[in-house]
């Protein structure tokens, strides 16, 4: 293995990190909510949903939007050439973390800043399982 | 309404933070995720960020009677380790691994208009309906 070091990927993961824990912890503190991103979908899409679940994906969109719009190009691997993968990958995402309670913003960032020993448990499993697969990918099968 | 307008912002705020972060870039995450290969380390570094950020929002939290604008602070309430908790966090790392997004990056990456995200993120609603409806009892 190799490993590649970028400083100014370093620097814009540590800031993307900082908003990211900020939008957690004011979301917890002003609005009294887990910003767990996979548990919001799954609320805003079944039954009993509340107004403010469709607010903060509307925001996440936004985003998105805001980016697309000042004119930032979108990556490799989103687009219609990889419908099929994706659709099976969101499949399994929708699925894992209905059954766990949580993705990589509710068990990574709530469930660490919290402290909780399943959320690292969690974390480790998805991290593990993820590595497993694109090892998979690019060296094995 | 004020809590709606707040709960936008954080939405927006958490939204920009994966742009500049690097998650909603396939390759990068799948980057991160390939130790074997030729590894980026960087994205550890968002979760790490993250969480040492949220850390005393959190534990601030834990305390208070009531959040600025709603009446409760929800966390949590289950802690235990099963087999449902190990199995489902193995089938979302598949998922993640495969795609290189996962929810959050797939929302805004279906809002910047990638096709694939909108994919992503309609399969995963329909994943969490299929989830309860194999595993739910009643």
């Amino acid at each position: 293995m190799s490993v590649i070091f970028v400083p100014e990927q370093l620097g814009l993961s540590l800031l993307g990190g900082v908003l990211i824990g900020a939008a957690a912890g004011g979301l917890l503190l002003v609005n009294g909510r887990v910003a767990g991103i996979s548990g919001i979908l799954s609320a805003a899409t079944a039954r009993g949903t509340k107004a403010w679940h469709w607010a903060f994906l509307a925001g996440l969109l936004a985003a998105g939007s805001g980016a697309a719009l000042s004119g930032r190009a979108l990556p490799a691997g989103l687009g219609a050439g990889h419908v099929m993968l994706l659709a099976v990958a969101g499949l399994l995402a929708g699925v894992g973390t209905r059954l766990s309670g949580g993705c990589t913003s509710g068990h990574g960032v709530c469930g660490l800043a919290r402290l909780s020993p399943r959320s690292l448990v969690a974390v480790l499993t998805f991290m593990l399982a993820a590595g497993v697969t694109v090892f998979l990918e690019r060296h094995g099968l | 309404m004020r809590a709606l307008v707040t709960a936008f912002g954080f939405g927006l705020l958490f939204g920009a933070g994966l742009l500049v972060s690097g998650m909603t870039d396939p390759s990068r995450v799948k980057a991160f995720l390939d130790v074997s290969g030729a590894w980026n380390p960087a994205l550890a570094l968002v979760m790490g960020g993250a969480v040492v950020v949220a850390l005393p929002a959190f534990a601030y939290g834990k305390r208070l009677p009531r959040a600025l604008l709603a009446d409760e602070i929800s966390l949590p309430t289950r802690t235990q380790i099963d087999a449902r908790l190990l199995g489902g966090a193995a089938i979302f790392g598949v998922g993640w691994g495969l795609g290189g997004i996962c929810p959050g990056p797939g929302l805004v990456m279906a809002g910047a208009g990638a096709l694939g995200a909108g994919v992503f993120v309609l399969t995963s609603a329909l994943g969490a309906r299929l989830a309860d409806w194999l595993f739910t009892a009643g």
